[in-house]
């Protein structure tokens, strides 16, 4: 039924192959940290980040405008020192409504990551560990969402998810955002299966889930981690497409999607409308696409196509 | 070698059906296509919608493996999918529609697969160097742009390139321009400027990501033996590389090629939507909008369909490239 070959997975654990000249030797971590400040891709990413996170926390202070205010003298005005990012055609302030909206998709997006590799692991390391029927119903399960492209399912079981909040959001798209990474952890896990550690652990007695949490989720953490920060951006693109729609976050609620859907009609003749927020977005996305590239680089130097 | 294909076509062939019916079986308990009915004004008598619903086979008074067993012998039997809401049969809904997602899916593929592979490579060889370095932050904020994104702010472009033109040069709104006279040449002229703008924007999405695949791969087999081996034969670099580095780089990317597809369609669903194309991403849409579960289930076949020759197709491209398959 496996609808892909194992994807073969480079011990993480295994050799460095840098040759380190100290009198102690150096922790992984220490290795690791060492590593990513070596790349400058980390730190545009990490800054890139940072400044997002900082603007949308701190950004509406200095601004005159909340982003439910309507400036009736200024509508549809293009950006000026009153409205540094212009006003929509009811005079709501762009500005401020795109802080709002990031606010909303950063949320999003920096739980969902963490959310689906968390999902990840456990199926991951269930059906790798266990194996037999639980192995092959999850594989079965993972290679048919695969198949049928999860906007879809998104789209169709946004009926149900319109009528909650959009914290329901969250749990969707972190419940069809691990299929990929489980299987990356399930092969890993199945290596990790035959080490000593594990095999001592099963032969003094230690049941099922106290192994898989406390030997093999810790040997697939670093994988888990570059997951959690990839799956931010990707969280991320897949609110703002499904909000744009209509699918994702709904009226009352902003989100850059939301507040891009409005701005689209005008993208031509009043481009502030749509370019601010849609630089925003991308900046955002890739800042964290960039620091889980990095980090990837980091943990396995000699991570080659066989990864995501 | 023929057996090996045949073994991935049939898991493939599985895999999509199993999709599609479980497609069904999930459209028929969440879409609720009596509420289409309940809305009006005046209101249709129970009657009445019963019997509309019966007719189209979508009756959830029926048991859903009963609505699904009806479903599938109608398929098996007569080759039909069922009618929409709109008591036009799927099938012909669907030949009406494929043509149109097919143009732009299978140019944005194949420009999007040699554009990738073309400057993945480049960008390995040339690593760290300044041009692998744009190629590597374009591909990175390509890839996030979310599709609807990239393909209006394409518009945007385009309108400004029109303004500065004076002359509506490149059109992108639809499919074709309606009402247009002319004889079949016009006609096809004006369907390929329409064509542009959609296929770039499929094309830069496909080609940022294969292009960092491609990348990677082809990094792991720069450092590998054999080509040093090929160069100390006496081959020239660039046939070295393209004999022994590219044709090895392509074999993982070829199943990456399958992995991705489902991506590429909803982004071609995406892009559809936003360019206003009439095409099976807009059906499929509108087909959940409308609570239309056997148009729903038709254009979930068509994708799995695609997913089905897509995969089939990478599985041969792999067993071409790689000889230990064909033993």
């Amino acid at each position: 039924m496996s609808m892909l070959d194992e994807i073969p997975v480079a011990d993480p654990a295994a050799g460095n192959p840098e040759v380190i000249q100290s009198p102690k030797p150096v922790s992984r971590f220490r290795l690791v940290l060492s590593r990513l400040r070596s790349t400058p891709r980390f730190w545009v990413g990490i800054i890139g980040l940072g400044t997002i996170v900082l603007w949308a926390i701190f950004g509406l202070a200095p601004n005159a405008w909340n982003a439910s205010d309507l400036d009736t003298f200024n509508m549809g005005s293009s950006p000026t020192a009153l409205h540094w990012f212009g006003t929509s055609d009811i005079g709501e302030d762009i500005y401020a409504q795109t802080i709002v909206g990031l606010r909303k998709s950063l949320i999003i997006g920096l739980l969902v990551g963490p959310l689906a590799a968390i999902i990840a692991g456990v199926v991951g390391a269930v059906a790798g560990y266990v194996g037999g029927w639980w192995d092959k119903a999850i594989v079965w399960v993972i290679d048919l969402l695969l198949v049928l492209p999860s906007l879809f399912l998104f789209i169709l079981l946004s009926p149900i998810f319109k009528s909650l909040s959009w914290v329901a959001l969250i749990f969707l798209l972190a419940g069809f955002g691990w299929m990929i990474m489980a299987r990356v952890i399930r092969a890993q896990t199945k290596s990790l299966r035959e080490r000593d550690f594990i095999k001592a652990a099963r032969f003094m007695g230690v049941d099922t889930w106290t192994i898989i949490r406390r030997h093999v989720l810790p040997n697939v953490s670093s994988l888990l981690i570059i997951d959690a920060t990839l799956g931010v951006g990707g969280a991320i693109l897949s609110e703002t497409t499904l909000s744009f729609f209509g699918f994702g976050i709904q009226a009352p609620d902003v989100s850059l999607g939301t507040l891009l859907a409005s701005g689209q009609s005008a993208a031509a003749t009043r481009p502030w409308l749509f370019v601010f927020p849609a630089a925003i977005l991308v900046f955002t996305v890739l800042s964290a696409s960039l620091v889980g590239d990095a980090l990837r680089d980091a943990v396995d130097p000699t991570s080659g196509v066989n990864r995501e | 070698m023929i057996g090996f294909i045949v073994k991935r076509f049939i898991n493939y062939a599985i895999l999509s059906a199993i999709a599609t019916l479980s497609a069904y079986l999930l459209a028929s308990t969440i879409l609720n296509p009596a509420g289409r009915y309940l809305g009006r004004n005046p209101r249709p008598s129970d009657e009445t919608i019963n019997s509309i619903l019966t007719g189209l086979g979508v009756n959830p008074h029926t048991p859903v493996i009963e609505r699904l067993w009806t479903w599938v012998v109608n398929l098996v039997t007569h080759g039909s999918l069922g009618d929409t809401i709109h008591n036009t049969t799927v099938v012909s809904e669907m030949t009406a529609r494929a043509g149109t997602s097919l143009r732009l899916l299978i140019l944005g593929t194949i420009i999007a697969a040699i554009v990738g592979v073309a400057i993945g490579v480049w960008g390995a060889v040339r690593q760290y160097k300044f041009s692998d370095q744009a190629i590597s932050y374009a591909s990175f904020t390509i890839l996030a742009t979310p599709s609807f994104v990239l393909g209006i702010l394409l518009m945007i472009l385009a309108t400004l390139l029109n303004n500065v033109l004076g002359v509506q040069l490149i059109n992108f709104t639809g499919e074709y321009t309606a009402g247009l006279d002319g004889g079949w040449w016009v006609q096809f002229w004006d369907r390929a400027a329409h064509l542009l703008l959609p296929t770039i924007s499929l094309a830069l999405m496909g080609a940022a990501g294969y292009s960092r695949y491609q990348r990677s791969a082809m990094l792991d087999v720069l450092s590998a033996d054999y080509i040093r081996t090929a160069r100390s034969k006496g081959r020239t670099r660039g046939s070295a590389l393209v004999r022994h580095g590219v044709r090895v780089a392509l074999i993982p990317m070829s199943t990456y090629f399958a992995y991705s597809f489902a991506t590429v369609l909803a982004g071609a669903a995406v892009t559809e939507l936003v360019f206003s194309w009439h095409g099976m991403g807009e059906m499929l849409v509108n087909a959940i909008t409308q609570s239309d579960i056997n148009a729903f289930t038709g254009a979930v076949l068509f994708n799995a369909v695609l997913i089905l020759i897509a995969g089939t197709l990478s599985d041969v491209v792999y067993a071409a490239l790689d000889p230990r398959v064909r033993v």
